[in-house]
Parts: C-alpha cells; sequence; structure tokens
C-alpha cells in the first residue's frame, strides 16, 4: 500500500498527503490531508453537489463519509509508531448522529488507539464547519496491520 | 383491485419508477450505481470505474466506495419496497414520484461494514434483505459480491430511520 509512513511533524505529513493523493478514489473525492501524528490523521472533505444523498435538503451522502472516515482510519493506522507497510480495513460500523450541514467542509479525526501484532484499532469523528454541535459521525474500525516491507 | 396492464407497460411503469429513484439521488450518479430489476427484487450494480480505486497496488476498490455502495443497495431496496405497493396499485404515478422520492428517503441510523476480501478491480454486485422494517426503523443486510455470488467480497448491516408520513 503506501511505504512507511510514521515519523513526525512535516515528514508525517509530507507521507500522508503522499498517500492520500496516490489513492483515486480519495482524488474523485477531492480529499486532503490536515494533520498528522503519531497514529494520528485529519482528513477533510469539500462539499460538492455530485456527492448530495438527499436532493430535497442537500445534505451529503452517508457514502461519501463513510470513504472519509475509512481513509482517515487507514492514514491513522500506517501513521503509527508501530510501523505499518499496509493496511486493509476489515470491519467499520459508523453511526451517523446528526445531517451534516449542506455546503460546509467535512472534516475526520482518526485516531489509532490499539495495535496488536496484526490488527489495529481505530476511532474516529468527522465534523462540519459547526463543531460545537457534536460530530456528523463517529466510527470504530479493525484494520489489517502488515509490518513486512514492501517487496 | 384493478386488473393488471398489459406486461410492456407494467414493465415500462416499474423501470421508469426504479430509475426516478435512483437518478434522484447525486451520489449514485457520481459512484455509477445503477439497479437490475427482477420483479420487486432489485440487485445493485457498481460499474467498475479507475476512480473507486483505494489500493492501486493490487489494485483494489477504496473501502469506502465499498461501503458506500452497499449502503446505496440497501436504502434504494428499502424505499423500493415502500413504494411498491402504491405504485402497483396506481396510487403513485412516476411523474408524481419525482417530486415524492426525496422526501420519503430513509434515513441511515448506523452501518457495519464487513470486509471479507480485496474487492478486484471490476463490477460488483449487491443485494439486500429487509430483516425487519416497522413504521419508524428498519434493519437491513446487505450481501456485496463481484465474480460468484457465494464467494461475497463484502457485507453489511445498518439501521434506518423510516420517513415519517405528513
Amino acid at each position: 500500500m503506501a511505504p512507511r509512513m510514521a515519523g513526525t511533524g512535516d515528514r508525517a505529513i509530507e507521507a500522508a498527503r503522499q498517500f492520500v493523493a496516490s489513492l483515486p478514489h480519495c482524488r474523485a473525492l477531492g480529499l486532503s490531508v490536515d494533520a498528522a501524528g503519531d497514529g494520528t490523521a485529519t482528513l477533510s472533505m469539500p462539499y460538492a453537489a455530485a456527492l448530495v444523498g438527499d436532493p430535497a435538503t442537500g445534505v451529503i451522502h452517508g457514502g461519501a463519509i463513510s470513504a472519509l472516515m475509512d481513509t482517515s482510519g487507514g492514514a491513522a493506522v500506517l501513521l503509527h509508531p508501530t510501523g505499518a507497510t499496509a493496511t486493509a480495513t476489515m470491519d467499520l460500523r459508523i453511526d451517523y448522529m446528526r445531517a451534516a450541514e449542506p455546503g460546509q467542509r467535512i472534516t475526520a479525526h482518526a485516531k489509532c488507539h490499539h495495535v496488536t501484532r496484526n490488527v489495529a484499532f481505530v476511532r474516529a469523528e468527522a465534523f462540519d464547519e459547526m463543531p460545537d454541535k457534536g460530530p456528523v459521525a463517529v466510527a470504530n474500525g479493525a484494520f489489517t496491520l502488515d509490518r513486512t516491507p514492501a517487496p | 383491485m384493478t386488473r393488471p396492464g398489459p406486461i410492456q407497460i407494467v414493465k415500462q411503469r416499474r423501470d421508469a419508477a426504479l430509475r426516478t429513484l435512483v437518478e434522484a439521488v447525486p451520489y449514485n450518479r457520481f459512484l455509477g450505481v445503477a439497479f437490475d430489476r427482477r420483479g420487486d427484487e432489485l440487485t445493485g450494480v457498481l460499474r467498475y470505474d479507475e476512480a473507486l480505486i483505494g489500493n492501486p497496488a493490487l489494485p483494489a476498490l477504496h473501502g469506502g466506495a465499498t461501503a458506500a455502495f452497499l449502503e446505496i443497495t440497501a436504502v434504494t431496496t428499502l424505499t423500493w419496497a415502500m413504494l411498491w405497493p402504491d405504485l402497483e396499485a396506481g396510487r403513485l404515478d412516476v411523474a408524481e414520484l419525482r417530486g415524492v422520492v426525496p422526501a420519503r428517503l430513509p434515513k441511515t441510523i448506523d452501518l457495519t461494514v464487513d470486509y471479507l476480501r480485496a474487492g478486484l478491480p471490476r463490477d460488483a454486485y449487491a443485494r439486500a434483505r429487509i430483516n425487519r422494517a416497522g413504521r419508524r426503523y428498519a434493519s437491513v443486510h446487505v450481501e456485496g459480491w463481484q465474480d460468484n455470488r457465494d464467494r461475497l467480497f463484502a457485507q453489511a448491516t445498518g439501521h434506518f430511520l423510516m420517513p415519517q408520513p405528513e
């Protein structure tokens, strides 16, 4: 998937940006990396009419939020100091707490909070531009964890 | 009970209604999802496109695209099941549907996606089973596959809030 991404500061964010830019579906959604740290990643997605799931209100489709959550989760795993070389989503549960405000950017914060030899556990929260209203969605996921160097 | 119309007219009406329902949602088009229909049974079809890739090295479909496809299949199947009686009884025509659909879409409460194997760079299919359809809540299970119906690449269970009559 991606070369070792774990690192600090600018190196981590640069590696995360390269990782996201290399994924065609993330480019299609216009995802960007806003912050990266040890096992944490913040990614955001601009509002776009093409992503609307509810034509009556202009609210973004849950599927686009799933993709944002999934990508930020994968990035958080690759940024964990354990030094993952590849990861894939095994399981992802998303709770949709409220409709994202139409026209607003959605930002997801993901944290890889525990790793075992083969598994990484991730929590993520997504907000629109009104964070005081609480998250629009939260997610919990289990990701595969590979440490073998890429061939 | 009204007499059913000639078979072609019945089919045309059902297909036009389904198309209206699917095309009402911009994100369905963004992802490239269409539906096949046999009677009232729907099969979601995710047309392969390079923009769906999430792992260029394998290559494999993005987990987010897979989740979205399964969610779309669940919501569409649920909406279709809800509209079907009115559509068949002639209480709802296709022209009317265009205005009605947006207000009648169920809202996703939660969705749990189980990724079983990598999504290959080719078309994917999905079918949803409504395990419970109450007045307020529905529980739906969706199975996604590619070449072989018995080898699922992903499945999902979701809960949905049903639209309330005005």
